[in-house]
């Protein structure tokens, strides 16, 4: 049997009642070895920060989330609202490469304004050469392709995600 | 590279576009460079394991969430969780959000001059059972007016969020009630292109499941996508 899909809708202005969750952000808990926080700004195409978004992020099965999965079953898995400056940080251990592609994380972003989410990725400068390698990467122009790398800050990485303009992040299509 | 089966690709109309100009918030939100296509592999072909270990015992009875009761007409929201092959998503987690009975949210940024309720968060979450089952009993939601045009109001409408078992299948929607006459002035109802698919938004008034003296239930099912693999054999709409 083949059903037709339910259709996406947008999460609208009040989304964070129902999908903000107190933990979202801490995918390993703070004291975790190797944590680091992934944070950026969300942007909309007139480059005002966008303060209703929310943040998911997934990162495939690894040997790390085999063992004392933190918070009960958040394994690999990250949300947080952006705050009233665009602001968004996710604390978790940068994912090992896997299936043929460098070290990267999945990341759907929702808004009002968005009827159906849109899906980047986030890759890391500090693993040149992986990237250099990675499929997903190669399928992207040189000029947009840094529009996927996170920046090195002194806890972790920014990834700021721009949905419109001049350097529009890239999106996919799933 | 690991062999594994990929989600099928959404068909023509099912979702809206981006760019929706009716909706107005879409203008400075959508991108605007074509979409990449991804590839599926192990990241999008996995998700998250959120279970029971998340969930309070009321939380998928939005009406008992306080020592009173709320305002407005109780009713049981149930259905089930399929993929596209009519296999049901077992064990999976389903966020709700809705406004109250008077169309407010308990939000900060929500002004419309309509009470709040002391007894009533419109915030529930479940899981599926092993036949893809699940249950809320809520208040029905009322339409509420926005700023996307003059006079513009939203028809009543319960938001879900669903993850099924990969992120490729993560969805989130809303679930609107038979007849509501405001759906031919709601830009983001019919923001999406095929009729049939906007039919698979409303939810269908269920008397079998309807509690008599108590609660009107209405069935919604959620169709997330199913496996490509899957031979072609009827597609409805």
């Amino acid at each position: 049997m083949r059903l037709g899909e339910t259709p996406s809708q947008t999460v609208g202005p009040y989304l964070t009642i129902g999908l903000a969750w107190d933990e979202g952000a801490y995918v390993v808990p703070e004291d975790t070895a190797g944590a680091v926080w992934i944070s950026g700004t969300v942007y909309d195409g007139a480059g005002d920060t966008v303060s209703d978004a929310l943040i998911e992020t997934w990162q495939g099965p690894d040997v790390h989330w085999t063992r004392g999965v933190p918070g009960g079953g958040f394994a690999g898995f990250g949300r947080c609202p952006t705050d009233g400056g665009g602001r968004y940080r996710i604390l978790t251990r940068l994912p090992e490469p896997v299936d043929g592609q460098a070290p990267h994380l999945d990341v759907s972003v929702f808004a009002r304004g968005l009827l159906d989410r849109v899906v980047t990725r986030v890759y890391f400068p500090d693993h040149e050469l992986a990237n250099g390698g990675d499929p997903v990467l190669a399928s992207v122009s040189d000029e947009r392709r840094r529009t996927l790398l996170a920046r090195q800050t002194p806890d972790g990485y920014a990834f700021d995600i721009r949905l419109q303009g001049a350097d529009e992040t890239v999106f996919f299509d799933v | 590279m690991t062999e594994v089966p990929a989600y099928r690709r959404p068909a023509a109309g099912t979702h809206p576009p981006l760019n929706t100009p009716a909706y107005r918030s879409t203008a400075l939100r959508h991108p605007t460079r074509p979409l990449i296509l991804l590839p599926q592999r192990l990241t999008e072909l996995t998700g998250p394991v959120l279970g029971e270990t998340l969930l309070l015992p009321t939380d998928n009875d939005l009406t008992r969430q306080y020592d009173g009761e709320p305002q407005g007409q109780r009713i049981i929201v149930h259905g089930r969780v399929l993929d596209g092959d009519g296999h049901p998503v077992a064990r999976s987690l389903i966020e709700i959000w809705q406004a109250n009975a008077g169309g407010r949210y308990r939000h900060g940024a929500d002004s419309w001059p309509s009470p709040l309720d002391p007894y009533f968060d419109g915030v529930g979450r479940t899981v599926t059972d092993d036949e893809g089952r699940y249950e809320f009993v809520t208040i029905k939601p009322g339409p509420y007016p926005w700023g996307n045009h003059a006079n513009a109001w939203r028809p009543a409408h319960i938001h879900f969020s669903l993850f099924g078992r990969a992120f490729a299948q993560r969805l989130v929607t809303q679930m609107y009630f038979p007849d509501d006459p405001l759906f031919t002035h709601d830009p983001i109802f019919n923001a999406v292109p095929d009729e049939a698919a906007r039919r698979r938004m409303v939810a269908a008034l269920d008397m079998e499941r309807t509690a008599p003296r108590w609660a009107l239930a209405f069935r919604f099912d959620v169709v997330l996508r199913g496996n490509a693999a899957t031979p072609f054999e009827e597609v409805r709409g």
